[in-house]
């Protein structure tokens, strides 16, 4: 077997292929982590509203030092900058904003992700007692597509992409797709498709790092 | 001639007694009216239910009163986060009844209370840890479990200006669960950062009309030690 170098996506690469793919005049809530980098890599000129738990629309980039103010953080209690047009709310509105199916999409972070879109990224056991559980809920059954933004695997190398979820759920059937370093996968009736992998990396080594079998709409080398 | 604005916290706080629901707005320490939290500490009442967002950080504010021994359970949505040492141990310790809910439902629970609905259907925690022991209902299709309105003795909320009617605005992200928490206790104190003259708030823009609101204190703003908060939340 000949080995074939590839370089996974650093977290701020990961956030800008995301980014790539939210069109104009989306409304978009991020989570924490990965997701909050979305922010940051949205393509000057285009126009992405983004919502925040705390109720804020139309929230910006993180602001100059000197230029912080401490009546504006997001969800992840950081500091950031209103765009022109942003808005505020109270909370029991920024939910209606997110229950009742008014945001075009969320990125979430995750501990599993199940091929059939089950999400679990709150508790990391049913013995953890105090789980912190804030909006992610909320978001994942609120809001018509959820992306999940991730790691392939956890630090020590185990699958985040599994057949059925370890983890409790945040909430079942929900994802509609995966972003990872390696490679961007689709969740399609019960499967994960994959339409893009970093370059170099084989449709082996993607597997061999999933713990569930993946389809593949890919050249074996991208 | 209305003017609920009493002499100081004390004062905002009187009637506050053991075992009472306390709702504490704000979000991390964006909106917290961190004066009446440290007045609820020297009052000393104990066996507090606390409701709030977070359960605080480091050892001021809602981590100091828990410190001091006064909260029985908390109710929030993210009681750990960076800095929740003082939630650590008291929980870890069996010392402290913990609900967690889900931030939107916690949202809607308290808007219900106010809004004198006794309980709402979400999709929030359908096929999950937290719908045990709820009832559920399918509505066209979905199923939804059955929530019910968060009620409290008294809400600690904090504004950005009031007038002596009790009219509030307030201030970008601070505003966040305060709005709601006012409606929604039998007694709702807001340690406001500066009163101005009836008339003066734009009557089309004030978020919480009076009416929700029983005493005001006011206590300028310290925005400074707002910042390096935010910073180590």
């Amino acid at each position: 077997m000949i080995m074939i170098a590839y370089k996974s996506l650093s977290r701020k690469d990961l956030a800008a292929r995301i980014a790539r793919d939210i069109p104009e005049g989306w409304y978009v809530n991020l989570g924490i982590g990965i997701p909050t980098l979305v922010a940051d890599a949205i393509p000057a000129g285009r126009e992405v509203i983004l919502h925040s738990e705390n109720g804020i629309l139309g929230f910006g980039p993180a602001p100059a030092p000197d230029a912080i103010d401490p009546w504006l953080i997001n969800a992840g209690k950081q500091h950031v900058t209103l765009n022109p047009g942003g808005s505020f709310f109270h909370h029991a509105d920024s939910f209606a904003i997110i229950r009742g199916g008014h945001l075009d999409l969320c990125v979430l972070g995750a501990f599993e992700v199940a091929a059939n879109g089950d999400l679990a990224n709150w508790a990391t056991s049913a013995q953890d007692s105090a789980p912190a559980v804030g909006g992610a809920m909320d978001l994942a059954v609120g809001t018509p597509r959820v992306w999940v933004a991730t790691e392939h695997t956890t630090r020590d190398g185990a699958p985040k992409l599994v057949e059925r979820c370890a983890y409790p759920l945040t909430a079942p059937g929900v994802v509609n797709r995966v972003y990872t370093n390696l490679a961007v996968i689709d969740v399609r009736d019960g499967h994960f498709v994959v339409t893009e992998m970093v370059a170099g990396l084989t449709r082996d080594a993607l597997q061999a790092q999933t713990g569930v079998e993946l389809m593949f709409e890919v050249p074996e080398y991208a | 001639m209305i003017n609920k604005e009493v002499r100081d916290i004390a004062d905002a706080l009187s009637g506050i007694e053991d075992g009472q629901v306390v709702m504490v707005g704000g979000f991390g320490s964006v909106g917290q009216p961190d004066a009446l939290i440290e007045g609820l500490i020297e009052r000393g009442a104990r066996d507090l239910t606390i409701v709030a967002n977070n359960a605080g950080a480091g050892r001021i504010g809602l981590a100091k009163l828990m410190e001091a021994g006064r909260v029985r359970k908390i109710i929030c949505s993210f009681p750990r986060s960076a800095g929740s040492v003082v939630f650590e141990e008291l929980f870890r310790a069996g010392k402290l009844e913990l609900e967690i809910v889900p931030q939107g439902t916690l949202a809607e629970r308290i808007r219900a209370a106010g809004a004198g609905i006794p309980g709402f259907y979400t999709a929030t925690t359908v096929g999950t840890l937290l719908a045990r022991g709820k009832e559920s209902r399918v509505f066209d299709g979905r199923t939804y479990v059955l929530e019910q309105a968060l009620h409290a003795d008294v809400a600690l909320v904090e504004a950005w200006r009031t007038d002596r009617m009790g009219n509030c605005i307030y201030r970008e992200s601070g505003r966040n669960f305060n709005a709601v928490m006012a409606m929604a206790a039998r007694t709702t104190v807001v340690q406001s950062c500066g009163m101005v003259a009836a008339g003066v708030l734009d009557s089309e823009a004030i978020v919480t009309p009076g009416i929700f609101v029983d005493r005001i204190v006011v206590v300028p703003e310290t925005a400074n030690a707002r910042i390096a908060e935010a910073g180590a939340a």
